[in-house]
């Protein structure tokens, strides 16, 4: 059955393959956060406890114990499907990421659409007419998204959009403190809210989204139009587009059908690593919007050393960016049927 | 609690009739009712239940504002700066009365005969017992805490009857009454608590870390960690004047600049902590409280295990080079107290105090030059990434001024997660700055935790005879005692003439307010939303 569907066995064959890759994820974040500085035992201990009480807390997180025997227990309770339990938020670790992973997806996908939408036409548009104010304004959008940082764009439309002209919202994360949330679906609020019908807090969630996704988009930008303005001008010189122009095809068939799916291969490839960059990057969006990710909670385990959190934040990225390379190579078999699975 | 709280059951829980939700759609933000008002603060609130392990502090403000201890503390004025909890005056909170042996052995407390928990189930005296057993065994944090007033064991705590308590103590101390209004010693809803408690659990630590059972002004409407906590008020509530606000929303907004934004827009309420420098730029514009910090001295440390340290005209050189003036204004903005340059003769018992030593480099010249280390030395001065705010200026201002007396200094940043073990554990760190406040505001406590050997707090490696007798001596002491001011002065003149730890200025703590009024200053520095109004 399997020799009937290539793609199907491609794809067996790519998972089995990242099974290594992610028991590589597993041995090396519980080694990596063993060695991080800092006694998370002292740590949690609080603010007055003594050496017993300190010590009663290194019992209590069995970190009392030598490290194999530590990983042995980690490995068992990974394969039952437990990330353990975090020390800061004193929840199960799975729990917290189902609540985290898709404020930050939600985030990152909307921002991403927005560079999309705005960067491949800049590119395509500053390819076709190179040297016009067309390219220029792609150059200034460009150089400004990547030379601004992220928690100064966003502070900068705070300031002019929320405080001065007050036509945003209150910068309070996912949803002002009226809405209540809605129901767990998928976690994603619009999605959620729509199932629901509550086209109320859909708009606030909307709302909400607005500008981070913008600085967020602002920052990614970048080098997806650059990267379309790039492989756009290679595909317009090729030969096969003069042979295309000599055979008198209409220029919009000439740069759509020919040149432009030519360039999207390298498009594709930059969007997937803007992504993966972009859901750890947005630490400081979170920030500043006081947006509940991903990215701030691994920052705040990082910084107290809380082990299970930051080893189920490792993990869970490792297994996104698994996916999500899966997910690019198939998209290159449909963009160009050249590329088969057997040649990789 | 989060996931558990459906939107159904949050609705129900808003009451009937007027006291609903105002996510009521078409209503903006700017527009709420004086029912409810909106708090934003940049630490997480991780546990609904302090006697947990790894509890933040931010998470205190449940204990306050949703659970009764048997005492609490009046409040009193402080000029320029609102409201304040007034550590001499104790009330009664959900005990109705109490009183005390002759041998200050036993302490008796009458309970409300009127007090429920939020299930309306009466406070009885076995949950008192059980609420104090608990914070005595769990070990950690309140396990500690209990015992600075001599709370130890289980057999201390006896139920007389439904609604008398007994306390019976080891020896009499004056810590013992106001150790029972600190956030720790709160009161549970044993029974609730014990029907969700496990064989590996019985103190439900895990039941009650995300579903608080008590009886008080507030209970929790509604917890996402690391974004909101919901007060909704408890009407039932004996333990004081109900409070004004029906309900209070805890935001967490991790960018001081967002805050600001929000404060000054109107779309909050309150902020609270706020850091030093906007609280003098907003405090021309909104209400912004800058209460000192009871007890608690922002200081620079010389640790005794480094040897130059050991000589006195070493410390005292450096206390003579330090430019107080400038660490005041560009660490603290000039938000609380100065300490420095006062009268070299003791003749109150306040604490913090000024010192007698003020900026003269021709002093710490002559001082250096008298000691053993007349050519200077190169030293560390260790500084906390997390308190970056307050130690980074100060050490780049200390740096600058011991380079003129020949001390190089180099600043060393730690990280935040290993501060503590480096700092007060291990204690290792030859030149640092420190921190501590002491809850119970008495200077013998503060000496017990940061002058005493081997104490947390002492992270200068600090050891003086007299100072260990004296401490010893007047810790329990009654401060009415005749032989007990004699005593504190003699611990101030060793300690200040000997410098283990350098007094720099006493911090305060920010909050702005902009709608909202009633704000009172606690020693555990957590907001107590009980007294808040909207205006």
């Amino acid at each position: 059955m399997l020799a009937a569907a290539p793609r199907l066995r491609a794809v067996l064959m790519r998972l089995a393959q990242a099974v290594p890759v992610v028991a590589g994820v597993v041995v090396i974040s519980f080694l990596l956060t063993r060695a991080l500085p800092g006694d998370p035992a002292v740590y949690f201990a609080g603010v007055a406890a003594d050496e017993a009480s300190i010590e009663q807390t290194r019992v209590a997180m069995g970190l009392d114990k030598p490290l194999p025997v530590q990983f042995v227990h980690y490995v068992g309770d990974l394969l039952q499907g437990d990330l353990g339990q975090s020390l800061s938020s004193g929840r199960p670790v799975a729990t917290d990421l189902a609540n985290r992973l898709p404020a930050s997806l939600e985030l990152t996908l909307t921002a991403l659409f927005l560079a999309v939408v705005i960067a491949v036409p800049l590119g395509v548009l500053a390819a076709t007419r190179p040297g016009t104010w067309v390219d220029h304004l792609c150059r200034v959008l460009v150089t400004a998204g990547v030379s601004l940082p992220t928690f100064f764009t966003g502070i900068l439309l705070i300031y002019i959009f929320y405080y001065l002209a007050g036509i945003a919202p209150s910068p309070l994360g996912r949803l002002d403190f009226i809405y209540l949330s809605p129901d767990h679906v998928t976690g994603f609020y619009l999605i959620d809210a729509a199932l629901m019908g509550d086209w109320e807090t859909w708009r606030g969630a909307a709302e909400q989204l607005v500008l981070p996704a913008a600085t967020l988009a602002l920052f990614t930008l970048a080098p997806i139009a650059r990267m379309t303005r790039a492989a756009m001008l290679t595909a317009l010189s090729s030969d096969f587009i003069r042979t295309a122009r000599a055979a008198g095809l209409s220029g919009g068939t000439v740069l759509y059908r020919y040149a432009f799916r030519n360039a999207l291969l390298p498009v594709v490839t930059t969007l997937g690593m803007v992504f993966s960059f972009a859901l750890g990057a947005n630490v400081l969006v979170e920030k500043v919007f006081a947006w509940p990710g991903i990215g701030s909670y691994a920052v705040e385990a990082l910084v107290v050393s809380d082990y299970a959190a930051v080893q189920g934040f490792v993990l869970v990225m490792a297994l996104l960016f698994v996916t999500l390379n899966l997910l690019i190579d198939l998209l290159y078999t449909v963009i160009d049927p050249r590329i088969g699975f057997d040649a990789q | 609690m989060t996931d558990l709280t459906s939107r159904r059951r949050f609705l129900k829980m808003g009451g009937a009739g007027a006291s609903i939700l105002p996510f009521l759609r078409a209503m903006p933000a700017s527009a709420q009712g004086s029912d409810t008002l909106v708090v934003v603060t940049g630490a997480t609130i991780n546990s609904l239940d302090l006697h947990r392990t790894g509890t933040s502090r931010a998470s205190y403000q449940v204990g306050i504002n949703c659970y009764d201890r048997l005492l609490t503390f009046g409040a009193k004025e402080v000029p320029g700066n609102g409201l304040s909890y007034d550590y001499t005056v104790v009330e009664p909170e959900l005990a109705e009365s109490w009183t005390e042996s002759d041998d200050g052995m036993t302490l008796t407390f009458r309970l409300k005969p009127n007090a429920t928990f939020w299930d309306g189930r009466k406070v009885t005296a076995a949950d008192v017992k059980w609420s104090f057993d608990r914070a005595v065994s769990v070990g950690g944090f309140p396990t500690v805490q209990m015992k600075a007033g001599g709370l130890e064991r289980p057999e201390q705590f006896i139920v007389e009857d439904d609604e008398t308590f007994v306390i019976q103590l080891d020896r009499p101390s004056k810590l013992t009454i106001p150790d029972l209004a600190v956030p720790v010693p709160y009161i549970i809803n044993s029974v609730e608590a014990l029907a969700n408690a496990t064989e590996d659990d019985p103190w439900a630590l895990e039941y009650l870390h995300t579903t608080p059972a008590g009886s008080g002004a507030y209970k929790v409407a509604r917890w996402n960690p690391g974004e909101q906590l919901v007060y909704e008020r408890n009407d039932e509530w004996v333990g004081g004047s109900l409070p004004a606000v029906q309900r209070v929303v805890i935001r967490e907004v991790p960018s001081p600049a967002t805050r600001r934004a929000l404060i000054e827009r109107g779309d909050v309420q309150v902020a609270f902590d706020i850091p030093d420098k906007d609280a003098s730029e907003l405090a021309g514009t909104l209400d912004v409280f800058s209460t000192p910090v009871e007890n608690c001295i922002h200081c620079l440390c010389p640790n005794f295990a480094f040897e130059p340290f050991q000589d006195p005209d070493v410390r005292k050189a450096i206390a003579y080079a330090i430019p107080y003036e400038a660490i005041f204004k560009a660490a603290a903005f000039e938000r609380g107290l100065p300490l420095w340059g006062g009268a070299e003769e003791i003749t109150d018992i306040a604490w913090p105090r000024k010192t007698q030593y003020y900026t003269d480099l021709d002093k710490a010249k002559e001082h250096i030059a008298k000691s053993g280390h007349a050519d200077g030395f190169d030293v560390p001065l260790s500084i906390s990434l997390d308190l970056a705010s307050w130690m980074e200026p100060t050490a780049l201002l200390v740096q600058e001024a011991l380079g003129k007396i020949g001390i190089n200094v180099t600043i060393e940043k730690i990280p935040g997660a290993n501060w503590r073990t480096a700092v007060l554990v291990e204690k290792r760190l030859p030149l640092h700055l420190e921190n501590f406040g002491g809850w119970l505001n008495t200077p013998d406590y503060y000496f017990f935790w940061a002058y005493k050997d081997g104490h947390l707090f002492n992270s200068s490696n600090y050891r003086n005879e007299e100072i260990e007798a004296l401490v010893d001596a007047t810790l329990h002491m009654p401060m009415d005692d005749p032989e007990y001011a004699p005593q504190i002065k003699r611990m101030f003149e060793i300690a200040l003439d000997e410098l283990p730890r350098i007094p720099l200025y006493q911090p305060a703590l920010n909050v702005a307010t902009n709608g909202a009024e009633g704000y009172e200053f606690w020693f555990h520095r957590q907001l107590d939303v009980r007294v808040l109004k909207a205006v």
